[in-house]
């Protein structure tokens, strides 16, 4: 029953982003453009790592707003030390760095929340501001107008490249694409077919029903905020290379666009229930928004307004799915299940 | 006996905050006396805090609902920009008539109220968990206030109203400051001298035996939103008469900085307990820290996302012993 609920609002979110994507192609003409598409392609890369990790913690019942911080502090972090010591070489040192780091920024998160049973709300918008403020005050972050050749290399090359046949306009698919078809891959995997995953969802189904079921919820939780810590990461590290310069502040406020999409895309946000097809999804519509407005010619400072409206539709729908879902339930007569599971009892 | 414990667990609260309070008042008279404690120091900080104390107010009453206003400060900013506008509009053609600060005034206040039901319908009727649909709609009115602006500040806004909101009562005492304390009886007469107080404990403690006693939930959340929503446009108001110009930019770091007031005063993330004198006692603590980190100017600015974050985390794992402790 949620499989269906939740299969009924892909495909409308499928419509939406289709008839959204009719309209830009008829005020613009350029949409439908190779090169338009791949942009729009290539932007989806970050957001979509992001959306990865925001959907795996809204899954489990949590929420994570220190994503963007976390991503900066690490990826400013490895890029100045590769400056530092003057590195020559390839992307893989630069990737393995930053996981590690993000891995321990997120065991940080993890270790809070799951330990503590903290709100994950507070306990993120907590250290976002200590990681800003790590970055900001203990590093002295500025903006790098240059990083190091191995990661600039990896952030231009392409894996193919798309030309406007009527304006000459071409755009690069980056490599890093791969990372977010392999990341993906790799979510839906460890959903789907691990004991890990599917105690995610008993978590967010609901957190007391599974500690019952036996599942460790403190070490699920745990290794959930160091994941997604690392993918957070990952993604930050795409951004850099894919901008050739790392501006430390740029990517902080992101992470409320990204939840929007993850909810748009039909995600329960009191949890356990939702798919990664949906929160791609989700994340496309968003990403099309905010690319297009431009071809649709209507001022950027629009932008804000347009994905707050977003927000509050999708959440929306959403909240009403779940109340729907959960008064049908009792109507059934099957036993309730509360949506406040406030901890495990000790 | 609950009632004992929330008394109890408020009392350690307060405990710490005066001990933090002691000790800072204590390291700031050794090392920076002379600049610290002032007649002037003193009254800047009452020209301060009302900004962000007002907004606290407000998270306040959403916390102990068990809920959260994470858009205090986009009312505060849609609120100052559009008194602001009203004000600059109306003194457009020469002077500002006499009704033209009322009249902003109360707008800015009918946007705050309009915004706080706006949230709490959302959270009530379309039960949109508090988090999501006040980070939402913080990104709402704050996309509008920069569509109101085009992403400009509003500023040489007529002086009469910074000359009153932010003058000084007998030359000494800010009236920013007697707007915060007239605002704080009124949340304390409201929470300790009429029937919202209890009812508001009681849906912070649980959503459904309120429900079963006949409480009007989604009402008394849309209220208590509403109050939140006024709360931060008094907040907004003030800071518009301190920096004398408005933009949707202002004050980014009080949303953290409310959320760190109120669960340093001893309200629950998780709703039904939590006492006004706590969070009075926060902000305060709040602003003579800040205020005492300011007069270090070896300091970097910077640093201090990095303490709040740090004091907040502090704070809540402290409460996980102190409860644990009680527990037992």
């Amino acid at each position: 029953m949620v499989k269906k609920l939740s299969r009924r609002n892909e495909t409308y979110i499928t419509l939406v982003a289709l008839a959204l994507c009719a309209v830009i192609q008829i005020r613009s003409g350029q949409f439908f453009t190779p090169n338009n598409l791949v942009d729009l392609a290539s932007a989806l890369i970050v957001p979509g790592l992001f959306a990865i990790g925001a959907f795996m913690v809204i899954i489990s019942g949590g929420i994570d707003v220190s994503f963007p911080a976390l991503a900066s502090l690490s990826v400013y972090a490895t890029t100045k030390f590769l400056l530092n010591i003057n590195y020559q070489g390839g992307i893989l040192v630069p990737i393995l760095i930053a996981l590690a780091l993000g891995a321990i920024l997120g065991a940080v998160n993890g270790f809070l929340i799951s330990w503590f049973s903290l709100p994950a709300l507070i306990v993120t918008l907590g250290t976002a501001s200590v990681f800003k403020g790590v970055m900001q005050g203990a590093l002295n972050s500025t903006q790098l107008a240059v990083i190091p050749p191995g990661m600039d290399a990896f952030g231009k090359s392409a894996l193919f490249v798309a030309q406007n046949a009527e304006s000459g306009l071409t755009s690069r698919m980056p490599v890093a694409a791969l990372f977010l078809i392999a990341t993906l891959l790799l979510a839906y995997l460890v959903l789907r077919y691990t004991m890990y995953g599917r105690g995610l969802y008993a978590i967010g189904g609901n957190e007391i029903s599974a500690y019952r079921a036996g599942f460790s919820v403190k070490w699920i939780k745990f290794l959930l905020y160091v994941a997604v810590g690392m993918i957070a990461s990952l993604a930050g590290l795409v951004r850099v290379c894919m901008m050739g310069q790392c501006h430390p502040t740029n990517m902080l406020g992101m992470e409320m666009m990204i939840i929007a999409g993850v909810v748009l895309g039909g995600t329960a946000i009191t949890g356990g229930a939702g798919s990664l097809t949906g929160c791609m999804l989700g994340t496309i519509l968003i990403v099309i928004v905010q690319n297009s407005m431009i071809l649709l010619g209507i001022p950027t400072f629009w932008q804000g307004f347009a994905v707050g409206l977003l927000i509050i539709i999708g959440t929306g729908v959403s909240a009403m799915q779940v109340s729907r879902a959960g008064a049908h339930r009792a109507a059934k007569g099957a036993p309730q299940v509360s949506r406040t599971a406030k901890g495990v009892p000790q | 006996m609950n009632g004992m414990k929330w008394t109890r667990r408020g009392d350690v609260h307060i405990v710490r905050l005066i001990a933090l309070a002691v000790l800072w008042l204590a390291f700031m008279a050794i090392f920076k006396f002379g600049k610290f404690f002032t007649a002037i120091s003193f009254q800047t900080m009452g020209e301060q805090f009302p900004e962000f104390g007002l907004m606290a107010l407000g998270v306040m009453l959403c916390m102990i609902t068990g809920g959260i206003d994470l858009s205090v400060v986009g009312v505060a900013n849609f609120a100052a920009i559009t008194a602001g506008l009203l004000l600059k509009a109306l003194a457009a053609e020469g002077d500002l008539p006499g009704y033209g600060i009322p009249l902003a005034i109360l707008a800015g206040i009918a946007i705050g109220a309009a915004a706080g039901a706006f949230n709490g319908l959302l959270v009530s009727k379309i039960k949109i968990p508090p988090i999501l649909a006040t980070l939402g709609s913080y990104e709402l009115f704050n996309g509008i206030a920069i569509v109101l602006t085009k992403g400009k500040a509003v500023s040489k806004i007529p002086m009469a109203y910074s000359d009153l909101v932010a003058g000084k009562i007998f030359g000494a005492l800010p009236v920013q400051l007697v707007i915060f304390v007239v605002v704080a009886a009124f949340v304390g007469f409201l929470l300790s001298r009429t029937t919202y107080g209890p009812k508001l404990y009681m849906l912070g403690t649980s959503e459904r035996a309120a429900r079963f006693s006949g409480l009007k939930n989604d009402r008394l959340l849309i209220k208590t939103y509403t109050l939140s929503g006024i709360c931060a446009a008094l907040g907004g108001l003030v800071m518009l008469a301190n920096y004398n110009s408005a933009r949707a930019e202002y004050g980014a770091v009080y949303t953290l900085q409310c959320v760190l007031i109120v669960v340093l005063g001893g309200v629950s993330p998780t709703g039904g307990k939590g006492k006004l004198s706590g969070v009075l006692l926060a902000i305060l603590v709040l602003q003579i820290l800040s205020s005492g980190l300011n007069r270090f100017p070896e300091i970097n600015s910077f640093f201090i996302p990095l303490i709040w974050g740090g004091v907040l985390l502090m704070v809540m794992v402290l409460d996980y012993f102190t409860e644990k402790g009680q527990r037992a």
